[in-house]
């Protein structure tokens, strides 16, 4: 019988290393029921479109709290898109300023969350947002 | 006995009574909520009274300012002689931006400088390097090579200013460019004072800013404390930090129990690996915490972190001298107690924050702006932060007498019960062989992403309140002045790398490096070498490759 | 097949897709499969078991880069377990393993048990096949690690690793348990912790108990000790012994003909579960989307009849040639 869950990447691109929203997310995601693969800290934007396409995830989920999301996110979007995955939605969270959230979506990310969010909304996007592919 | 039997006779005649009253009063009017607790989850009573701290010994457990066990405070004057270092944490673009911060505040009364680095620089990254991009000034300066830090401290009197250097794998190549400015100054290494972070135990804990594996990084660390001890009389050389703990979501009584052990760790380190007298090092040991936004609970944990390491160092490590036993530290306002909704709340928060921090008595203080939760702090952001601590010191009268809080029944009782439950976390800790053996099982690492994950629950179902997040919201957005740092100072800035790497003399740069590297291999101290390195402008990465080559790299296991 | 010639050309995306089509249970999945089967049995086959903590994940990461010293390319399966509770999960292997993100050399992918027992995942089996047919020359298969029974590994693998380390007492119960007769190796990690010599003493005398027989073709599993990984020095260089061994061990399965009994044991256990996909499964979708297995449900709640009574009427009606 077919049992189709959502896969979702948690990646930190760049060199910072606070992950405590990565990790509560993780474990959030787990506790909705998705399939989570967690990268760590300090990955390189290649590093991250290669392994979301090789776990053929449904969702990357990037983190940044360095102010360097303006260069790691669309990175991503676009190295995604190069290896025609652009399938797979990317979202991304951290200490970002509203006047950057046009340029984010303008790379291609489909939502962006910042401190304050609450779990449970952003569960509520996954589901109604991401289907399982086939 | 804390009080006499008559004191206590009466007093458990008139709690009866009052809880009688208590009783009647919730039948007809229940209290707002079942559980009251503290932001860590900590129970907390309706009511304290004698009988909560009646076991207390005077003379054993509060004493007085400037004895053992140092409860009240390390001065014996308190902040009558002098306030807390007004020491705010800054840094962004290039060396020439955050000299003119520096500047600024100094030139608005702060008195301790404190250095914000970029990624590529707390990670011993060059900003050339691929894993570098877009990095480059965001979150702090970015420092390359020598040239960049003497424009960093142009103009600053390095023999009267501390500095704080937030650093710490890369922390023996910093602190050899502080060295090495002072000298080309003519400035004498025994007149400069500061401190640099250079606690990489909380890294593998909590902030995860990685290089080495934790054994040769604890050795690193152990080679500042000799170099230190011996030639930087003045200066910290290393500053247990409790904040980042917090800052991931840490109780405060793990970032107490956490960092403390932490500390005991570098002792022990120290006394095995240099040999040297518990007493020669002790004394230049600083700390770091987190003030949260519980009031109460910070000031208790602040207080008993005192009494902790005065009982540490003297009967774990048999210290003889009173200096090494104040626990003197560093505190700054929780950034993660801060809201990107309605941002001016914030500065409410910070004020109760470093005022909790000063009724904890702490030595030097930061105070978060407005807008952190958002970018790097705007000049006006950081002047009303600033100002928050001079109204603390100058208006409110919080300065004026040492420790005002010290015999309340609440406060004694919270702080008894933070120490009892740290000593419970630092006793596992030995248990399990040490913070390193600790570490490499992920217990603290796990223990704290428990607490930040139930936190985040709790918040969620709205059992714990941050105003504009969860209650209180308000549907407009704030807009306030955002600090942006312009990306073209990445290319402004390799540029000046590369230049560097033109004029420099190459060959005197590898002889210096290849000389780092066979003092990693004998285990000889690396300092002497890192200062002639960077004299040589080796630059930070160059440095920090020799280790990463000898010692190997750690990547996070990414615990959860 | 269009698919099929995908994944032979080594295509990262048609391949994740088919492994996730296989653990989500996609019908269409398993006919690709069809045309995948005829491919496969070029690679060596890499299990590694052992109880949580024991650094399982470091040890494939360093293996994966002692092969790709030699120029091996290399796929790699981590199973982690899905929750009992929600059915989510947490796959972290692969964080020790992503500095080889980007080597097309190295795939790797992580798979959730989804209730499957036995330390795997129910796609495993399968999903080798693909990173076969990929051409991958080593595929390594990651346990869950639970320190419970894990012995389904041997069904799936060429070379069995079985990590242990130090120190933690319950190793040798886990080997009584039933892991000690599925190492072709030993593994004792993190060897510079104490009890390093005791653990490899215990392992010497249970293999000096075991019968001759137990050791196919005189393979006696050798004991390696893999230093800390933050020694990197000393990590390095057991690594190159550990996949040494691994080398020897496969050249003595194909030197002795040992590959045919793997392979058979292999071979029957997929064609075990194939026929419960084929079978059982479209009769129980058939039960439940009738909505027939909830009276059946509520008869044994009632206590009307018994489970093999309905089960007997359920072959009755399906199976024409069972004699139910």
């Amino acid at each position: 019988m077919a049992d189709k869950k959502i896969r979702v990447m948690v990646a930190k691109p760049g060199l910072d290393g606070h992950d405590r929203g990565a990790r509560v997310l993780a474990r959030c995601f787990r506790d909705a029921g998705f399939e989570v693969i967690y990268t760590g800290c300090h990955q390189t934007p290649e590093q991250i479109a290669s392994a979301a396409i090789q776990e053929d995830v449904d969702v990357v989920g990037l983190s940044c709290l360095s102010g360097a999301h303006r260069y790691l996110f669309p990175a991503v979007a676009k190295l995604l898109k190069e290896q025609g995955a652009d399938d797979i939605t990317v979202v991304g969270g951290g200490i970002i300023p509203e006047q950057d959230f046009q340029m984010l979506y303008d790379a291609g990310l489909k939502a962006v969350w910042v401190p304050g969010a609450t779990l449970d909304s952003i569960v509520e996007w996954f589901r109604t947002n991401v289907q399982p592919r086939n | 006995m804390y009080f006499a039997a008559e004191v206590l006779e009466q007093s458990s005649t008139m709690r009866q009574k009052w809880e009688d009253e208590v009783r009647k009063v919730i039948a007809k009017n229940p209290d707002q909520k079942p559980r009251w607790s503290t932001v860590s989850d900590l129970e907390i009573r309706r009511l304290y009274g004698p009988e909560d701290i009646k076991d207390m010994d005077f003379a054993n457990d509060i004493g007085y300012p400037g004895q053992y066990p140092y409860l009240r405070g390390n001065q014996p004057t308190g902040y009558r002689g002098k306030y807390w270092t007004f020491r705010m944490f800054s840094g962004m673009g290039d060396a020439k931006t955050t000299n003119q911060r520096w500047h600024l505040l100094l030139k608005e009364g702060q008195t301790g400088l404190s250095t914000a680095f970029d990624f590529p620089t707390l990670m011993g990254y060059d900003t050339d390097s691929p894993k570098a991009r877009g990095e480059c000034g965001k979150c702090g300066v970015a420092i390359d090579t020598l040239e960049d830090f003497m424009q960093l401290v142009d103009g600053i009197p390095m023999d009267r200013v501390t500095t704080s250097m937030t650093i710490n794998p890369p922390a023996t190549a910093l602190w050899a460019m502080y060295c090495a400015a002072a000298e080309l100054r003519g400035i004498p290494l025994t007149k400069i004072g500061g401190t640099i972070q250079n606690d990489m135990l909380k890294e593998f804990i909590a902030q995860k800013t990685l290089m080495c594996p934790p054994d040769p990084s604890v050795k690193l660390i152990s080679d500042t404390v000799e170099f230190g001890t011996k030639h930087v009389p003045r200066w910290n050389t290393i500053s247990i930090s409790g904040y980042h703990i917090r800052e991931a979501g840490s109780t405060a009584v793990q970032e107490l129990a956490f960092t403390l052990r932490d500390g005991m760790e570098y002792v022990e380190d120290v006394l095995r690996r240099k040999g040297l007298d518990v007493d020669e090092f002790a004394p230049r040991l600083s700390f770091f915490y987190n003030s949260h936004i519980d009031f109460f609970e910070e000031i208790a944990k602040l207080r008993a972190a005192r009494r902790i390491w005065a009982k540490a160092m003297r009967e774990r490590y048999n210290s003889k001298d009173p200096r090494s036993w104040w626990m003197r530290f560093h505190t700054q306002t929780a950034g993660c107690s801060l809201t990107a909704q309605q941002p001016y709340n914030n500065v409410v928060r910070t004020a109760t924050e470093a005022l909790a921090a000063v009724l904890g008595g702490t030595q030097s203080l930061h105070t978060n702006s407005l807008d952190e939760v958002l970018c790097l702090p705007s000049d006006h952001a950081v002047q009303i932060a600033l100002r928050t601590q001079q109204i603390i010191a100058e208006e409110t009268g919080a300065a004026n007498t040492i420790d005002p809080l010290a015999g309340s029944y609440f406060v004694e009782a919270l702080t008894n019960e933070m120490e009892e439950k740290a000593w419970e976390y630092i006793h596992k800790i030995d248990e399990m062989g040490g913070m390193v053996a600790a570490i490499e099982k992920g217990f603290p690492q796990l223990e704290i992403a428990d607490a930040a994950y139930t936190y985040q629950r709790q918040i969620d179902a709205g059992e714990k309140i941050m105003i504009g997040i969860n209650k209180y919201v308000s549907p407009e957005a704030t807009p306030i002045p955002l600090v942006e740092i312009d990306d073209s100072v990445e290319l402004q800035q390799i540029e000046r790398l590369n230049a560097v790497r033109r004029k420099r003399d190459n060959k005197a740069v590898k002889r210096a490096l290849d000389d780092i590297k066979a003092a990693c291999k004998k285990g000889d101290n690396v300092m002497p070498y890192c200062i002639e390195a960077v004299k040589s402008l080796a630059s930070v990465q160059e440095i920090c490759d020799v280790y990463r080559e000898v010692y190997g790299e750690y990547r996070d296991p990414g615990l959860y | 097949m269009e698919k099929v010639k995908k994944i032979k050309g080594g295509d990262v995306r048609t391949a994740s897709r088919l492994i996730r089509n296989l653990e989500d249970g996609v019908i269409e999945a398993r006919s690709t499969i069809k045309h995948i089967f005829p491919l496969t049995g070029r690679a060596h086959v890499i299990g590694l078991t052992g109880s949580p903590g024991a650094g399982k994940s470091t040890l494939v990461d360093g293996l994966v880069e002692s092969f790709r010293k030699k120029d091996k390319t290399v796929g790699v399966l981590a199973v982690d377990p899905t929750s009992p509770f929600t059915g989510g999960a947490i796959l972290g292997d692969r964080i020790r393993m992503q500095r080889h993100a980007e080597d097309p050399g190295v795939f790797v992918r992580s798979l959730a048990t989804r209730g499957a027992l036995g330390g795997l995942a129910k796609a495993v089996g399968d999903a080798i096949h693909i990173l076969d047919v990929m051409g991958k020359d080593k595929v390594i298969v990651e346990t869950v690690g639970t320190g419970q029974q894990e012995v389904d590994i041997i069904n799936h693998s060429h070379t069995v690793l079985v990590v242990l380390i130090p120190g933690m007492g319950d190793e040798i119960q886990a080997i009584k348990a039933g892991i000690m007769e599925i190492a072709d190796i030993f593994v004792i990690n993190k060897a510079d912790r104490e009890g390093s010599s005791k653990l490899r003493r215990e392992i010497m005398a249970m293999l000096d108990m075991a019968p001759p027989e137990t050791f196919a073709a005189g393979w006696r599993p050798p004991i390696i000790r893999v230093d800390n990984a933050f020694e990197p020095e000393g990590f390095g260089k057991s690594l190159e012994e550990l996949s040494a061994t691994i080398e020897k061990h496969y050249e003595h399965l194909v030197q002795h003909n040992l590959i045919g009994s793997r392979v058979r044991r292999k071979a029957a256990v997929e064609l075990n579960e194939a026929i419960r996909n084929s079978v059982l499964e479209p009769v129980l979708n058939r039960l439940v989307q009738d909505g027939e297995i909830e009276g059946m449900i509520q008869k044994l709640i009632n206590k009307e009849t018994d489970p093999y009574t309905l089960a007997d009427d359920v072959a009755r009606r399906y199976l024409k040639e069972c004699d139910a």
